[in-house]
């Protein structure tokens, strides 16, 4: 490192106990700025250029701009739904799941608001117990691999080489599982079989070919759609619909609910204690009332990142509907033949273009370009072929949002002297990849991660939303169960030759 | 590189897990503070950015009070006594 001058913050033990850390002052060396001018300018002029080629550029640079804010809120925020229930499993943090539950809450009025106007780009996924056991899958996978899909990105951001391991293991997988036929294809009830040929799907997508296919095709075709507003009796477009019904009680009473018990179980036992100790008195229902608050208001960071992350969330989901109102189109492979570009375009003439943020199917659809490239026909499925597409990933408008998000994310860590290029060891590496695949897994079988089946879908008063969450926090309880064992046994041999006594 | 944890003198340890990121940083951390007594002293080492906002909420959820943050580099130094 050049250049660095580094200044610490000391502080006494009487203000540590009992209040936020404060963040370590650092000066950021030219280098970093350097960086930073470097990767602001390179979107930069992606942005401008692309769009003096032609207009319909702006779309894909949308996409691009908020995965840069996503890339920011999330490093700034060190916002990772992983450590949501894994920290308070493991070490009784609370803090995250604050961080999630507000930024839910405020992307679900921004989202409700908009699709009270009609603009909204969500729509809602089939709902069953799949969701909760892709949910539990992919959340043991986000407690081995070290972070969710896009904490994994927000990491890689920071230079952290684990998380590109988990990013390559996420993509790799789902590209492999989505396309896996011959036999797996033993392994599926006959029931889906018979199910998933019933669909009409065209004779390329050979839908009697692949386990994902039928599993798709077969079962959660044919699982109902809910969300609370339709529970209800209202439209989802509707003002009350939107605002009352899938904000106010399917996100709202639900996040509340979750934090009154992170507050009862986890941090209510040091307010009482510190209560005690300052005032000398038993805590009343009003200092409950204030504990809970201290508790909401405990990590600014977090909550600071929570509050702008769902604002624009909902902004993506008007602006990209605003863009293809204006363009005309309902799906980016439209816009994508209309420039040129028809490679990888589904048998529907669409790719992959949620109108939000989403973090893995994107990942999935770079390394099925790749095995495409290399000779391996891969768009004989639903997901490919069908539904997704597989377009080059340097104009798929999804590749674009990830991309930049791992920029915006270097940006703020360059800016805080928090980046670092780090070689994952051997160890790290192994659990980066099993815990990838698990959540390759679990985003296929859920149709979402951490960011696509539970933020969005939970925040647009989606039923499958909370089931997928429910479904990771036990995944995330079994992940640190586990760790801890292991963790167990390894300080077990470090501290074998020290005596505490001594 | 592996954690390593040592004894520096009476009451004073050090726990060094660059290199780790989540959960171990926290975990490791966690495990420690377990072990040792009131008044002793652990210097912690780690380069995980999102483990030092984790480790400084579990040191004030448990009363743990943090004497001293550093920053070395891309590396955290917190020195942390058990309450």
């Amino acid at each position: 490192m050049d250049a660095i001058v580094t200044s610490t913050v000391t502080k006494s033990a009487a203000t540590d106990c009992c209040s936020e850390s404060k963040t370590i002052a650092q000066a950021v060396p030219r280098k970093n700025i350097m960086w930073v001018y470097i990767i602001v300018g390179f979107f930069g002029l992606v942005s401008i250029g692309t769009y003096a080629m032609h207009e319909y550029y702006l779309y894909l640079s949308a996409y691009l701009w908020f995965g840069f804010i996503y890339g920011m809120c999330l490093q700034y925020g060190r916002f990772c739904f992983a450590s949501a229930f894994r920290d308070l499993f493991a070490v009784g943090v609370p803090r995250m799941v604050v961080g999630i539950m507000i930024a839910t809450f405020l992307f679900s009025i921004t989202s409700s608001l908009v699709a009270a106007t009609g603009w909204s780009t969500f729509h809602a996924a089939p709902w069953s117990v799949h969701a909760v056991i892709a949910g539990l899958i992919f959340g043991i996978g986000m407690v081995f691999a070290g972070g969710c899909a896009s904490g994994s990105l927000y990491k890689a951001g920071e230079g952290n080489g684990v998380s590109m391991l988990v990013i390559l293991s996420i993509s790799v997988t789902q590209s492999a599982f989505v396309d896996v036929g011959g036999w797996a294809n033993k392994l599926v009830p006959k029931a889906w079989a018979e199910a998933a040929l019933t669909k009409g799907l065209p004779s390329s997508i050979n839908v009697s070919d692949g386990w994902v296919d039928q599993y798709l095709a077969g079962y959660v075709w044919e699982q109902p759609v809910i969300t609370f507003a339709k529970l209800l009796g209202f439209e989802d477009h509707s003002l009350v619909g939107a605002l009352y019904a899938n904000t106010f009680i399917g996100v709202l009473l639900p996040a509340l609910l979750l934090l009154v018990i992170c507050y009862i179980f986890w941090s209510r036992k040091r307010y009482v204690m510190d209560l005690k100790t300052n005032e000398g008195r038993s805590a009343n229902f009003a200092d409950h009332v204030r504990g809970f608050w201290s508790m909401i208001i405990s990590s600014k960071r977090t909550a600071i990142a929570g509050l702008f992350l769902g604002i624009a969330c909902g902004l993506q989901m008007f602006v990209i509907e605003g863009l293809r109102m204006k363009f005309g189109v309902k799906n980016a492979g439209t816009i994508l033949q209309r420039i040129g570009f028809d490679y990888g375009i589904s048998v529907k003439g669409t790719v992959f273009d949620p109108g939000y943020w989403y973090v893995t199917t994107q990942e999935a659809q770079w390394v099925g370009w790749m095995a495409q490239k290399l000779g391996f026909n891969n768009m004989d499925n639903i997901y490919f072929g069908w539904v997704n597409g597989i377009p080059s990933p340097a104009i798929n408008p999804a590749d674009w949002m990830s991309v930049a998000l791992i920029g915006g994310a270097a940006v703020m860590a360059l800016m805080n002297n928090e980046f670092k290029w780090k070689k994952p060891t051997k160890e790290l590496a192994i659990w980066a990849l099993i815990g990838g695949a698990f959540m390759g897994i679990g985003s296929r079988l859920a149709l979402g991660c951490n960011v696509g089946a539970f933020f969005v879908r939970t925040a647009n008063g989606d039923v499958s939303g909370w089931s997928f969450g429910l479904g990771m926090i036990g995944g995330a309880y079994i992940g640190v169960k586990f760790f801890n064992w292991y963790t167990e046994r390894k300080m077990a041999k470090e501290m074998a030759n020290i005596d505490f006594d001594l | 590189m592996a954690m390593q944890f040592k004894q520096v003198e009476h009451g004073l340890y050090t726990l060094d897990v660059t290199g780790y990121v989540c959960p171990h940083p926290q975990l490791y951390t966690k495990k420690v503070m377990e072990k040792l007594h009131s008044g002793d002293k652990l210097e912690l080492v780690f380069d995980n950015p999102s483990s030092a906002e984790s480790i400084s909420a579990m040191c004030t959820n448990e009363g743990n009070p943090v004497l001293d943050q550093k920053r070395d580099g891309s590396k955290f130094i917190f020195t942390i006594q058990k309450a």
